[in-house]
């Protein structure tokens, strides 16, 4: 587990993190959003210790993070960087070398890497020959030969076609499977809405929210329903204590505005009693009801509320 | 739970790793910097010019300057003149055959039959377009002469190895900018990133000086071993017996004078971000690697400016061992500025490490030393 504990850190007068606090669970992948300058890269690179923090700690395994613990992390920076003359796979034997392996197994490691990255026939090429997609998956090689204990990822994806961002993802996903935590972040909300399992917010250097993707859900996205009736649903409007959020015929979505509903847990179901059990009582006395269920919100959806 | 504050890596290094990893790093640093020059073409061609400049040195002269002059004779008288000198003779029949030898370079000179009575010698010399001195010089008689201080060493030779020494320090001096660039590359790729968040700064910056510094000090015993056989080829052991003892001197001085050099060129590199800001970042080093050559070269007849000059780190390196060649210094003199010098050494990189550091990260305009100097801190 990477703790990140009351991290604070200014550039002149701007405070570019505020008290920031955020942890990175085994196994699982973080996503780490938030807007341009919000803070995410400072956390990052604070993080890898290529950038000091002004006050609190980050903590591996409970111990503090020190140089010789950092060469055991695997780090993707945001501005990409890899010596433009020299060939694809000595490059990444050699920093897997710095990370501290053995020759032969850096380049077990590197031929392993290059082929899941669908690099192989690259391995000799020097890096500046390649695509600018090709670098990139180069740089996910880069980060990943020493079998880190942990990855931090700023903005993986950025610079990928989809078919790279499947590749990538992939890779990603099996070291998470293998125990590794994982802290990425990403402008692209649908790429970090499938792949995390948890998330942290930023806005403007300090942390709006952070927990599993589920709970933030939960917590964050009003409880909202859709309901799909055969006759015009304009009634919904008139019943008490929800609020119509759009109508089209006979389509309704509606959130519960007292707050009175069903947590709105994906499953949906909430014991009766509860205000949109009245709604869809009222809507089967009306007719055939064909789709009746919460609306999960989309993380783009909750950032919005969040930072807002 | 940790309460440990987080620390820059510089500060961290020395507390959790061990200095094993701090020299496996600074190995592998070194290493990838040796490969990767050896690997361009830039090394080799200038490696391979040097290689020929020495043998050019070597050789050349013996084969264009090199035997007795040879003079066309005429006459019996003539014939016997000559015979008492050096002058490779070649008899012909009169002083037209002479005449037409001269005005077509088979010889260097005639000497003829003097028919005007001027000559002491009875002969006369025809030159092409000047006075064939060293023909006259052989043939003229020179009164004894008794030197009440001989100098040891002629004004010749120690104008030539001053002149060596300070061109060969210079060139080799201008090998820090491979260095210099090989700082900045890392910079602008941003590869520095990764670098940093993986091995500690200081060992970044000791694998490259040592990286950088073996390749030179490679390329130096080669063409040390070279230039005594480029000198007996070309017949010119006396120059090689005279320069020999002043070369153990300016080995070492060498040495110790390039690693001083090298830290001011990495941290010339650290403080630019890009390859094209390089020159004006690098103009304070350039001044220092050229202190020695033109110092060296104009002051060395003045005895007070050399003994400075030989005790100044930057140009030590050149003026200690042309001191010791014309055998100026005394006994001690040597250590006491090779001392002053190794101070200068591990001065200068304790300082360079902590710019190094603290420029190292700072990206956009160039960074003011008194900031890298603060930001490491």
């Amino acid at each position: 587990m990477l703790q990140v504990r009351s991290v604070s850190r200014s550039f002149g007068t701007h405070r570019a993190l505020d008290d920031v606090s955020f942890d990175v669970a085994p196994a699982r992948m973080t996503g780490f959003v938030g807007a341009n300058g919000s803070g995410k890269t400072t956390a990052m690179r604070i993080i890898l210790g290529v950038l000091a923090a002004d006050a609190g700690t980050v903590s591996w395994r409970g111990r503090p993070v020190t140089q010789a613990v950092r060469q055991r992390f695997g780090y993707m920076p945001e501005e990409r960087g890899l010596y433009p003359k020299m060939k694809v796979a000595d490059q990444i034997i050699y920093l897997g070398r710095l990370h501290g392996m053995h020759a032969a197994a850096a380049r077990r490691n590197t031929d392993e890497l290059l082929e899941q990255l669908a690099l192989a026939e690259r391995a000799s090429d020097p890096v500046e020959q390649l695509s600018l997609g090709n670098q990139q998956r180069v740089q996910v090689a880069a980060a990943l030969v020493h079998d880190p204990e942990l990855l931090i990822l700023d903005e993986p994806f950025s610079g990928l076609d989809p078919i790279a961002i499947e590749t990538v993802l992939g890779v990603l996903r099996e070291r998470a499977r293998r125990g590794v935590p994982v802290l990425f972040s990403s402008h692209q909300l649908e790429v970090v809405e499938r792949l995390c399992d948890d998330l942290v917010i930023i806005s403007a250097g300090a942390i709006a929210a952070s927990g599993p993707r589920e709970e933030l859900r939960s917590r964050f996205g009003p409880p909202r329903f859709e309901l799909v009736v055969d006759s015009d649903a304009g009634w919904v409007r008139d019943m008490p204590g929800i609020q119509l959020v759009e109508l089209d015929g006979e389509r309704a979505v509606f959130d519960l505005s007292d707050g009175l509903g069903v947590s709105s847990a994906p499953s949906g179901n909430g014991d009766g009693g509860h205000l949109e059990q009245t709604v869809l009582n009222a809507a089967v006395q009306r007719g055939a009801v064909h789709r009746f269920g919460p609306v999960v919100p989309s993380l783009a959806e909750i950032f919005r509320e969040v930072i807002s | 739970m940790s309460t440990q504050t987080v620390s820059p890596p510089e500060a961290t290094e020395a507390t959790e790793t061990g200095s094993a990893s701090f020299w496996t790093a600074s190995r592998l640093v070194a290493e990838r910097e040796i490969s990767s020059q050896i690997r361009s073409k830039g090394y080799w061609i200038t490696f391979g010019m040097f290689i020929l400049g020495i043998l050019a040195m070597g050789i050349l002269p013996s084969l264009f300057g090199g035997g007795a002059p040879s003079v066309a004779t005429v006459g019996a008288e003539s014939e016997r003149v000559v015979a008492e000198t050096e002058l490779e003779a070649q008899p012909v029949a009169d002083a037209q055959e002479a005449e037409a030898l001269v005005r077509e370079g088979d010889v260097d000179a005639a000497v003829v039959p003097d028919t005007d009575g001027e000559s002491p010698l009875d002969v006369r010399v025809i030159g092409l377009e000047d006075t064939p001195e060293d023909v006259v010089a052989a043939l003229s008689v020179a009164p004894p002469v008794d030197l009440l201080e001989p100098s040891d060493v002629s004004s010749g030779a120690q104008y030539l190895v001053t002149f060596v020494f300070a061109l060969f320090f210079f060139v080799f001096a201008m090998y820090g900018m491979p260095l210099a660039q090989s700082v900045v590359t890392e910079k602008q790729t941003r590869i520095v990133e990764i670098l940093v968040s993986t091995v500690p700064i200081r060992s970044l910056l000791a694998g490259k000086i040592a990286g950088h510094s073996l390749l030179v000090f490679a390329q130096v015993a080669i063409l040390a071993m070279i230039a005594p056989l480029a000198l007996r080829m070309g017949d010119q052991g006396a120059l090689l017996a005279m320069l020999a003892p002043a070369l153990g001197w300016f080995v070492p001085f060498f040495i110790l004078g390039f690693i001083l050099l090298a830290t001011m060129w990495s941290v010339a590199g650290s403080i630019v971000s890009r390859q094209e800001d390089l020159g004006s970042s690098t103009t304070l080093v350039m001044m220092l690697v050229m202190l020695p050559y033109f110092g060296v070269t104009f002051l060395q007849d003045n005895d007070l400016a050399m003994t400075i000059l030989s005790y100044v780190p930057f140009s030590a390196a050149v003026a200690m061992p042309v001191r010791l060649f014309s055998e100026d210094a005394r006994t001690w003199e040597p250590f006491a500025a090779m001392a002053l010098l190794a101070v200068a050494v591990v001065v200068c990189v304790l300082v360079a490490s902590r710019l190094y550091s603290g420029s190292l990260l700072q990206t956009g305009t160039r960074v003011k030393l008194t900031q890298a100097w603060s930001q490491a801190e």
